[in-house]
C-alpha cells in the first residue's frame, strides 16, 4: 500500500518497546488534540494505521493492536467533529479481518467509546451489528473450520461487548433493539446474511442480556420466517391452471399423471415451481432448523417455558393471521414436542380458547380451530386424554351451538361453527382407534357429537368431502352414517387449511418426523369399503372438484405407495400436490383449495346434480 | 438528590377503537411506553407515574380510524436534571481516565479525570484502581461507592449525563455525610480549609458556588432516603 509505518519517535532508537502504557496514552492524547491547534500529522498517522488492514506483518499488528488500546484509553479526548476522519475508520473496521488480540483491542475500544459519550453509543452499536456479519469475502470460508474458528472469536467479543456496554450504560439494550432490527438483512440479499445474522439475534436472546433483548429478537426472528414464508405462494401454482376451464385443466391433469415420475413434463408447472429448486425454500429451511437448535438449548437450559411465552405470542400476532403459513407453524409444534406437558398443552388450550370467544373475530376463530384440528392429530407426543378432552369441548361448543341456532344449512352464516364440526372430524380420523373402545368416551364425546352431526344445520354437507367420508368411514362402528354416505358432499365447501401437513422442506422433516403422525400410521384398513364406493360412478361436479382424478386405476395405484414412510421425494411431492387441491378461485362465491389430508383418498363425489 | 420532581399533569390519551374492551390496560400501556424518555413538556424523563381518568365518555375524533380520547390526571415523576445540580449516583467502572456512574439504576454518567478535582489522587490498589483524597485519608471513591457529583450537561436522548467532581461537596456520599454533620461549624471551616486547598494545589475553579449552597447541601441531606 505504501504506506509509510507509523514510528513512534522513540522507536527508531531501540528495538524493544519498553514505554508505559501511560506514556503511549499520552503520545495519542498529543496527536489527537494537536489537531485543534491545526496540527494534523500525528493525527493523520494514526487514521493510516486504522485503515492498513490486509496482510498484516507481525510488527504492524502489533503496532495495530498499541494504537488501539492507547486509543482506548484516550476517548476522552476524542471529539466527534475534529476527528471524524478517525472515527469513521474506526467504525469501518471488521473484526473478521483480524486475529484475537487486535478484535480484543478493537472491542475495548468500542466499548470505552459507546460509555463516554452519548453521542457515541448508536454508532458504536451499529458497528458491532455490522459485525454480526462477515464481510463477503469471507462469507464462502463460514463452511471450513478455519472459517468456524474466527466466527467464533468475533462473536464472543462482540456479544461480550454489548454485555459491559448495558453494565455501564443501562438504557442501551433499548438502542440496541432499534438497531439489530433495522440491520437485519432483507430476504432479497443474495449472500444469505440473513443465516448468521439471525443466528446472532438468537444468540443475543440466550445470552446475557436476553432477559431484555430476548423476546423482541424471537418476534422478529419469527416475523421474518413469516417473511419468507409467504414469498413460496400457492399463488404460483394455481395461476397458471387458472386460465384454463375445470375440465380442461382435469383432464390434463389426468395425462399429466401418467408421467408424474419425470419432473420435466413440458406442462408441469408445478415442477418448476417446485420447492426442490426454490432458493428461499432452502433459505427458510436452514433458518428453520437454526430456530429449531436454538429451541432444543433453551430446553437444556431449562428456558423454553418461558421462551414459550414470546413464542405463543408471535404465534397470535403473526402466523395466526397469516394467510395459510406453509412451515413457519413448526417452529411452534417444535417446541411444543420438546415439552409436551408444559408447552404442548398450553398451546392446545390456547387454540381452543381462541374458537370459543364469540368476542374474536371469525377468521381467526377458524384458523385457530383448523390449528387444533390439525395439532391434534399430528402430534404423536399428546396423551389421547388431553386430545379427548379438548374435542370434548369443540363438541360441547358446538352442541351448545347447535342448541341455540335453529336454522337451516346455511354456509355463510355458520362458518365457525361447520368448521368447528370439520376439525372435529378429522381428528377423529387419525384418533378414533384411541377412543372407540372407551365406553366413557363414547358416552361424553361421540353421542353429542353424532347429535352435532345429524342437526338441521346439516355439518356433513358443508364440510370438506373427503373429510367426511373418511369420517364416515373411520366411525361406521359407532355412527350409522350410511344414509348420509350418498347425501354429503355438498354444494357448499369449507375452506380449508392443514397447517401440520407434513412439513416439505427436507432438514425440517427431519427434526419433525420423530414425534409426527403420518396419516399411514392411522389409516384404517377399508378396502372392501373402497369397492362398494366404486359403483356409485363418478358423477361430475360441474360447479367445484376438489380432486382432478376420477380414474380409479390411477387411485389404486396411488393408495398402494406409501409415500411417507418412504420420505418425501420431491418428484413424488409434485405428484401429490398435482393430483390434491388444485382448483381455480372462487367459484359460485366459495373459496377452497387448501392442501388435502395428506392420505386421506379424495372423494369419489357422487352427490347428485 | 436533586433533580427529582413531582409534577402534576392534565393529559388526553388517545385509544384505537381496537382497544375499545380493555381501556384501563390500554391507557397504561400508553403511559408505559412513555417510560424513560425525555419530554420537553415535561422537561425530563418519566420515571414513574400515577394516573386517575377525569371523565367516563370519551370524546371521539372524527376521521378514518374512530381514535378515542381520554382526559386524565395524572402525578408524574420526572427527572430533570440541570448543570450545577448535585445528583448521586454508584461508581461501576474507575480509570484514570475517567469514573463511570449509574444513577438511579438507569442514568449512565461520566467524569472524567480533568473535571476530578485535584485533591483526588489516582492509585492502584492491588488489582483495582481508586481515587483517594490527599487531604482526608478516609475519603475514597472506587467501584461500588455511592458518590455524589454535579451536573455538568445532560445528553436528553440517551440520558447520559457528564459530571464534575470539582465542587467541594462532592464524593463518597457516606464520606461526606459523616464529615458533615458538625454541621455550621463545619461549613465555615470547610470554606476556609477550602482556600487553602486551593492555594496548596493550584486548582482553576470550576465555577461559582451558589450562594445559597450550604442550604442547598441540608436540603438535599433531608430528603435522602437512609
Amino acid at each position: 500500500m505504501g504506506l509509510e509505518l507509523l514510528k513512534y519517535p522513540e522507536m527508531e532508537e531501540d528495538n524493544v518497546l519498553n514505554f508505559t502504557d501511560s506514556e503511549i496514552v499520552s503520545h495519542v492524547k498529543d496527536a489527537l488534540t494537536s489537531v485543534l491547534s491545526g496540527d494534523n500529522n500525528s493525527y493523520n498517522q494514526l487514521v493510516g494505521v486504522m485503515h492498513h488492514s490486509k496482510h498484516l506483518a507481525p510488527d504492524e499488528v502489533a503496532l495495530l493492536e498499541t494504537t488501539l488500546k492507547a486509543l482506548a484509553g484516550a476517548v476522552s479526548s476524542i471529539d466527534i467533529t475534529h476527528h471524524d476522519s478517525l472515527l469513521s475508520a474506526i467504525f469501518s473496521m471488521s473484526m473478521w479481518n483480524y486475529g484475537p488480540h487486535v478484535a480484543d483491542a478493537l472491542a475495548e475500544l468500542i466499548v470505552s467509546l459507546a460509555i463516554s459519550n452519548g453521542k457515541y453509543l448508536d454508532l458504536c452499536l451499529r458497528m458491532l451489528v455490522s459485525n454480526f456479519t462477515p464481510p463477503p469475502y469471507f462469507l464462502d470460508k463460514l463452511k471450513l473450520s478455519r472459517g468456524l474458528e474466527r466466527k467464533g472469536q468475533v462473536l464472543s467479543r462482540v456479544h461480550a461487548a454489548f454485555k459491559k456496554i448495558a453494565d455501564y450504560v443501562p438504557l442501551a439494550p433499548l438502542r440496541l433493539l432499534t438497531v439489530v432490527l433495522q440491520g437485519m438483512p432483507t430476504i432479497y440479499h443474495k449472500d444469505r446474511a440473513i443465516l448468521i445474522y439471525v443466528e446472532n439475534m438468537l444468540k443475543l436472546e440466550s445470552g446475557e442480556i436476553g432477559e431484555l433483548v430476548g423476546s423482541t429478537m424471537l418476534m422478529a426472528v419469527v416475523d421474518r420466517l413469516i417473511e419468507l414464508d409467504v414469498e413460496i405462494g400457492w399463488d404460483a401454482i394455481l395461476q397458471d391452471d387458472f386460465s384454463k376451464g375445470i375440465f380442461e385443466m382435469e383432464l390434463e391433469d389426468v395425462d399429466d399423471i401418467d408421467e408424474c415420475s419425470e419432473p420435466d413434463v413440458g406442462e408441469f408447472r408445478l415442477s418448476r415451481k417446485s420447492l426442490a429448486g426454490n432458493s428461499i425454500a432452502e433459505l427458510l429451511d436452514n433458518l428453520l432448523v437454526l430456530t429449531f437448535e436454538h429451541l432444543e438449548s433453551c430446553e437444556r437450559e431449562g428456558r423454553l417455558a418461558k421462551v414459550f411465552e414470546t413464542l405463543l405470542q408471535s404465534f397470535q400476532i403473526t402466523v395466526l393471521s397469516a394467510y395459510k403459513s406453509k412451515f413457519t407453524q413448526f417452529v411452534i409444534f417444535y417446541a411444543c414436542a420438546l415439552d409436551p406437558e408444559n408447552c404442548g398443552m398450553s398451546f392446545a388450550t390456547m387454540l381452543v380458547e381462541l374458537f370459543v370467544q364469540d368476542s374474536q373475530p371469525q377468521p381467526t376463530r377458524m384458523s385457530a380451530v383448523s390449528y387444533l384440528a390439525s395439532y391434534l392429530s399430528r402430534a404423536k407426543f399428546l396423551s389421547a386424554s388431553f386430545i379427548c378432552s379438548m374435542l370434548k369441548r369443540l363438541v360441547d361448543w358446538c352442541l351448545e351451538y347447535c342448541e341455540t341456532h335453529n336454522g337451516d344449512l346455511n354456509p355463510n352464516a355458520h362458518r365457525v361453527f361447520y368448521s368447528g364440526c370439520q376439525a372435529i372430524m378429522y381428528v377423529l380420523c387419525f384418533r378414533m382407534k384411541a377412543f372407540v373402545n372407551v365406553p366413557r368416551l363414547r358416552l361424553q364425546l361421540l353421542m353429542p357429537l353424532e347429535q352435532v352431526l345429524k342437526h338441521k344445520l346439516n355439518p356433513l354437507k358443508v364440510c370438506l368431502p373427503s373429510v367426511v367420508e373418511e369420517f364416515s368411514q373411520t366411525g361406521k362402528s359407532c355412527f350409522s352414517f350410511h344414509q348420509l354416505s350418498r347425501a354429503f358432499g355438498g354444494l357448499e365447501r369449507l375452506d380449508t387449511f392443514f397447517p401440520f401437513d407434513p412439513c416439505l422442506l427436507k432438514r425440517c422433516d427431519s427434526f419433525i418426523r420423530p414425534m409426527f403422525v403420518f396419516w399411514s400410521m392411522v389409516k384404517p384398513t377399508y378396502d372392501d369399503a373402497y369397492d362398494d364406493d366404486e359403483d356409485d360412478g363418478s358423477s361430475d361436479d360441474e360447479l367445484v372438484r376438489d380432486h382432478v382424478n376420477e380414474n380409479e386405476d390411477m387411485m389404486n395405484g396411488w393408495v398402494g405407495k406409501s409415500f411417507d414412510e418412504q420420505g418425501i421425494d420431491m418428484d413424488e411431492f409434485d405428484c401429490e400436490l398435482q393430483k390434491m387441491s388444485i382448483t381455480p378461485k372462487t367459484t359460485s362465491g366459495h373459496k377452497f383449495g387448501g392442501r388435502m389430508p395428506s392420505r386421506i383418498r379424495p372423494s369419489t363425489s357422487p352427490e347428485s346434480l | 438528590m436533586e433533580g427529582l420532581n413531582v409534577v402534576d399533569a392534565e393529559l388526553v390519551v388517545y385509544l384505537h377503537p381496537s382497544k375499545s374492551r380493555k381501556i384501563s390496560q390500554a391507557i397504561l400501556r400508553e403511559l408505559s411506553s412513555l417510560l424513560f424518555r425525555f419530554y420537553e413538556a415535561f422537561d425530563g424523563v418519566l420515571l414513574a407515574y400515577d394516573v386517575n381518568v377525569v371523565d367516563n365518555l370519551p370524546k371521539i375524533l372524527p376521521g378514518v380510524q374512530p381514535y378515542f380520547g381520554f382526559n386524565l390526571k395524572a402525578n408524574l415523576l420526572v427527572f430533570s436534571p440541570k448543570p450545577d445540580m448535585l445528583l448521586e449516583g454508584k461508581v461501576v467502572k474507575l480509570s484514570q481516565e475517567s469514573i463511570h456512574v449509574i444513577v438511579l439504576g438507569f442514568s449512565s454518567a461520566i467524569i472524567t479525570a480533568e473535571s476530578v478535582r485535584a485533591e483526588f489522587k489516582y492509585r492502584t490498589k492491588g488489582e483495582e484502581g481508586i481515587f483517594a483524597s490527599r487531604s482526608h485519608k478516609r475519603h475514597v471513591i472506587k467501584v461500588g461507592t455511592m458518590i455524589r457529583f454535579s451536573v455538568k450537561s445532560f445528553d436528553d436522548e440517551i440520558l447520559h449525563i457528564i459530571g464534575s467532581l470539582m465542587l467541594v461537596h462532592t464524593g463518597s456520599i457516606s464520606w461526606l455525610d459523616r464529615n458533615l454533620e458538625e454541621n455550621s461549624e463545619f461549613d465555615r471551616s470547610a470554606t476556609k480549609s477550602r482556600d487553602r486547598e486551593w492555594r496548596e494545589d493550584k486548582t482553576v475553579d470550576e465555577g461559582e458556588t451558589p450562594s445559597g449552597y450550604n442550604n442547598l447541601v441540608n436540603k438535599s441531606k433531608k430528603r435522602r432516603i437512609a
